[in-house]
C-alpha cells in the first residue's frame, strides 16, 4: 500500500472533514486557486466551491476575525495562516477574542487555525519560528503538533470536531520527510494524548514536533553505548498529558526535555516545573532543558545549524544526565 | 401648534415607531444614568464604566430595524441596541455589578456584554476587533443563503485600527451583508478627531474600499432610521456592505472617571442643544400631538423600571470563587 506524508495526510483529513460536514470550510491567503502556499488545500476548491474554499485579502486579523465570527454564527472554519510567523497579526483576534469567548459568555469557538511552523528549511527569522508558547499561555487556547503523518490526519481530524479554538502547528520540514501506511477508515487522534515513541528504561526524552525525530536517532545512537532511552511525543502543548509526562519520568527517573523552540520560556520550563513538582522524589539527576538558544532564527545554513538542537546535542546531554 | 390630528396625517413617522424610539432612547439614557452617577459613585459598581450619552439615537435608529436573525456588533456605547435585542435593564444591572447571573456570569464587566441566543456579539476592549468579526458573521449567513445582515458598531477612533480596514476591505471584496454604524463623535478618549486623522469624514476612508457610504445627523434618530433602512435594504438584496456615519458627540466623560477637560466648553454648549431625546421630542410635539405630561409619564415609568432592577440586581449573588476555572474549555 501506498506510503502518505504529513502534508497529504493533513489535506485528506481536512477533506474529510469537509465531507463529513459542511459547515467545515476553509480560508487564508491564496488557499483556493492556487491550493495554499503548501498545497495543503489542493483541488478543493474544484471539489467543494468557491463559498468553502475562500481566498481573502492579506490580512490575518481579518481573517482570525471572520473566522471567529463564523464559528459564532455555526460554522466550523479551518484558517490557513501562511507561515506561522504571521500569526502574531492576528494576535488580538486569537488571545483576546477566540480565546475568551467562551469563559465570557458561554460561546464556542469551533475553528482551527492552522499554520505551517519551525525550522530546518532554511527559512531565516520570519518562515522558521516556533510560535506556541504565546498561544500555550493564552487560556482557551488549544495547541498541537503532530510529529508523524498518522498523527497529522488524526489530530486535524480531532481539531475540526472540537469545540474549542485550536492551534494547529504544522511542522514543515515534517511536510514531505515522514511518511507511512495509513489506515483507510476514518480515525482521529484525541487532542490532549501524548504517545511514547520508543519504550527504554534508563532516560525519558520528552518532546514534540520535528524533534521527536531527532529524539528517536538520539535514542537510536545511545542504545549502541548501552544507554536505554524512552521517547515521549507530546503532540498536544495544551492540554499536556501529565499523566504521560508523570508516568515516563517515573519510569526512568531521569528526563531530558527537548524542543525546537528557544530555552527562555519555552515549553521545557513548564515540563520541569511538572515533573519536580509531582514526581521531585522519583529523580535520580537534574531536569536537562536542551532548545534552541535564545536568538531569532537565523538563516544562514551553518547558523541554523547551530541554532536548532541536533542529534548529537542530544546524545551528549544523555550521555552526560546517565553518569548520574 | 397645529391640531394634532392633522399634523398626525402629515407625520411621516407614526406615533407609535416614534414611542418606540423614545422608549429605548430614554431607557438607555436614565439606565446609564444610574450606572454611572448613583451606582459607580456609590461603588456599587466597579471598573470602567462608559456611556453613550448623547448618542442613543444610533443604536436606537437602527438595532430597531434588526430580525431575529440578524446579528449585531454594539460598541460599548450603544446599550440600546441590547435593550431592542430583549437583554433586560436586569441583566445588564447584573452585569455592571459583577453578579453571578449576569450576561458574563462576572466574568467580564461593563458593557463588554451579549448574549447568543439574541444575536448580540459581546465587545472585548480591543477598540475595532468586531469589525473583522462581523465579517465572519456575515459571511456565515451567506454560506447559508440567508437574507440577514449584521449590525456593526464602532467609533471614528476605531477607523485607525488596522482590523478596521483589514475588516471593510474583506467586507467590500467578499461582497458580505453588513451595514457599520460609525459613531464619529468627535473624540477617541481625549484624542479630537483632527488628530485621528487628516480627513474630516470617516466616509472618505470607505470610498477607498468600495464601499457605498452617506453621513447622518447622528443625534437624529429619524435620519438614522432611514439610512440604516436602506443599509438593511441594500445588505439583505445581496449588494454588500453599507456604512453610514453618524456625526454626533459624547455627552459624557469616556468613561465615568474621566471629566473629560480637553472638550471646549463651547463645543460642549452647542452640541447641549442638539440632545437626541430633546430632538425627537420636539418633534412629536410638532407632528404627533404629544406633550410634555406624556415625556413625564415615560420618564416616571422608565425610572420605576430602572429602580425595580436595580433592586433586584443587589439581590443577585456575586460568583462563587469555586467556578473560577469552570469554563475555560469545552466539557470533556
Ligand atoms: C486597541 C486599543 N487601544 C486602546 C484602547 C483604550 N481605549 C479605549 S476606548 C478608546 C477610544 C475609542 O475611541 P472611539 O473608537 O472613537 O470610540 P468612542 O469611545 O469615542 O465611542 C481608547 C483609546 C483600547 N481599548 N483598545
Ligand atoms: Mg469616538
Amino acid at each position: 500500500m501506498a506510503e502518505t506524508t504529513y502534508v497529504e495526510a493533513i489535506r485528506q483529513g481536512i477533506w474529510e472533514e469537509m465531507e463529513r460536514d459542511d459547515t467545515v470550510f476553509v480560508m487564508g491567503e491564496d488557499v483556493a486557486v492556487y491550493g495554499g502556499a503548501f498545497k495543503i488545500t489542493k483541488g478543493m476548491l474544484e471539489r467543494f466551491g468557491e463559498l468553502r474554499v475562500v481566498d481573502t485579502p492579506l490580512a490575518e486579523s481579518g481573517i482570525v476575525g471572520a473566522g471567529t465570527g463564523a464559528a459564532i454564527n455555526g460554522l466550523r472554519p479551518i484558517l490557513e495562516m501562511q507561515f506561522a510567523d504571521f500569526m502574531a497579526c492576528g494576535f488580538d483576534q486569537i488571545t483576546n477574542f477566540a480565546a475568551k469567548c467562551r469563559y465570557r459568555w458561554g460561546q464556542a469557538i469551533p475553528m482551527v487555525i492552522r499554520a505551517p511552523a519551525g525550522g530546518n528549511i532554511h527559512g531565516g527569522p520570519f518562515h522558521s519560528q516556533n510560535v506556541e508558547m504565546p498561544y500555550v499561555h493564552t487560556p482557551g487556547l488549544k495547541v498541537v503538533q503532530p510529529s508523524t503523518a498518522y498523527d497529522a490526519k488524526g489530530l486535524i481530524k480531532a481539531a475540526v470536531r472540537d469545540d474549542d479554538p485550536v492551534i494547529f502547528l504544522e511542522h514543515k520540514y515534517l511536510y514531505r520527510s515522514v511518511k507511512e501506511e495509513l489506515p483507510t477508515q476514518d480515525y482521529t487522534v484525541p487532542i490532549g494524548e501524548a504517545g511514547v515513541r520508543r519504550e527504554g528504561s534508563d532516560i525519558s526524552i520528552i518532546t514534540y514536533g520535528w524533534m521527536v525525530h531527532v529524539a528517536l536517532e538520539a535514542a537510536e545512537n545511545a542504545a549502541e553505548e548501552g544507554i536505554s532511552v524512552e521517547v515521549l511525543d507530546l503532540r498536544t502543548l495544551v492540554p499536556l498529558d501529565r499523566q504521560a509526562i508523570l508516568d515516563t519520568a517515573k519510569k526512568t527517573n531521569k528526563v531530558v526535555l527537548l524542543h525546537e523552540d528557544t530555552l527562555t520560556g519555552g515549553l521545557g520550563g513548564e515540563l520541569a516545573g511538572i515533573i519536580s513538582e509531582y514526581a521531585f522524589d522519583y529523580l535520580d539527576g537534574p531536569l536537562v532543558r536542551i532548545a534552541a538558544p535564545d536568538t531569532p532564527v537565523p538563516f544562514s545554513e551553518t547558523l541554523e545549524r547551530a541554532f536548532l538542537p541536533s542529534v548529537e546535542d542530544v546524545v551528549a546531554k544523555v550521555r552526560w544526565l546517565h553518569r548520574f | 401648534m397645529s391640531t394634532p390630528a392633522v399634523a398626525h396625517l402629515q407625520a411621516k413617522f407614526d406615533r407609535d415607531l416614534c414611542e418606540r424610539f423614545h422608549y429605548y432612547m430614554l431607557l438607555m439614557r436614565e439606565l446609564e444614568d444610574r450606572i454611572e452617577n448613583k451606582l459607580y459613585r456609590q461603588g456599587k459598581v466597579v471598573g470602567g464604566c462608559y456611556t453613550g450619552r448623547g448618542q442613543e439615537a444610533i443604536p436606537v435608529g437602527s438595532a430597531i430595524l434588526s430580525r431575529p436573525g440578524d446579528w449585531l456588533t454594539p460598541s460599548h456605547r450603544d446599550m440600546a441596541a441590547l435593550l431592542i435585542r430583549g437583554i433586560t435593564p436586569e441583566e445588564i444591572l447584573a452585569q455592571y455589578m459583577g453578579r453571578a447571573t449576569g450576561l458574563t456570569k462576572g466574568r467580564d464587566g461593563n458593557m463588554h456584554m451579549g448574549c447568543a441566543e439574541r444575536h448580540c456579539v459581546p465587545i472585548i476592549s480591543s477598540i475595532g476587533a468586531s469589525i473583522p468579526i462581523a465579517g465572519g458573521l456575515a459571511f456565515a449567513m451567506r454560506y447559508r443563503g440567508e437574507s440577514n445582515v449584521v449590525f456593526n458598531y464602532s467609533g471614528d477612533g476605531a477607523s485607525s485600527r488596522g482590523d478596521w480596514h483589514e475588516g471593510l476591505n474583506m467586507a467590500a471584496v467578499m461582497n458580505l451583508p453588513i451595514v457599520y454604524l460609525c459613531n464619529n463623535n468627535l473624540f477617541a478618549y481625549s484624542t479630537p478627531l483632527d488628530k485621528q486623522m487628516k480627513i474630516a469624514d470617516i466616509a472618505d476612508r470607505v470610498a477607498g474600499y468600495g464601499i457605498p457610504s452617506e453621513i447622518v445627523n447622528g443625534n437624529d434618530v429619524l435620519a438614522i432610521y432611514e439610512a440604516s433602512k436602506r443599509g438593511v435594504e441594500h445588505a439583505r438584496a445581496g449588494k454588500g456592505p453599507y456604512f453610514i456615519e453618524c456625526k454626533t458627540f459624547r455627552m459624557s466623560g469616556h468613561s465615568a472617571h474621566d471629566p473629560a477637560d480637553y472638550v471646549p466648553n463651547q463645543v460642549r454648549e452647542e452640541w447641549s442643544r442638539k440632545d437626541p431625546i430633546l430632538m425627537l421630542q420636539k418633534y412629536m410635539v410638532e407632528n404627533l400631538g404629544a406633550d410634555e405630561q406624556d415625556f413625564v409619564d415615560m420618564r416616571k415609568r422608565v425610572l420605576d423600571k430602572i429602580s425595580d432592577a436595580v433592586e433586584w440586581a443587589l439581590e443577585q449573588p456575586f460568583p462563587d470563587p469555586a467556578t473560577l476555572e469552570d469554563d475555560v474549555y469545552a466539557p470533556a
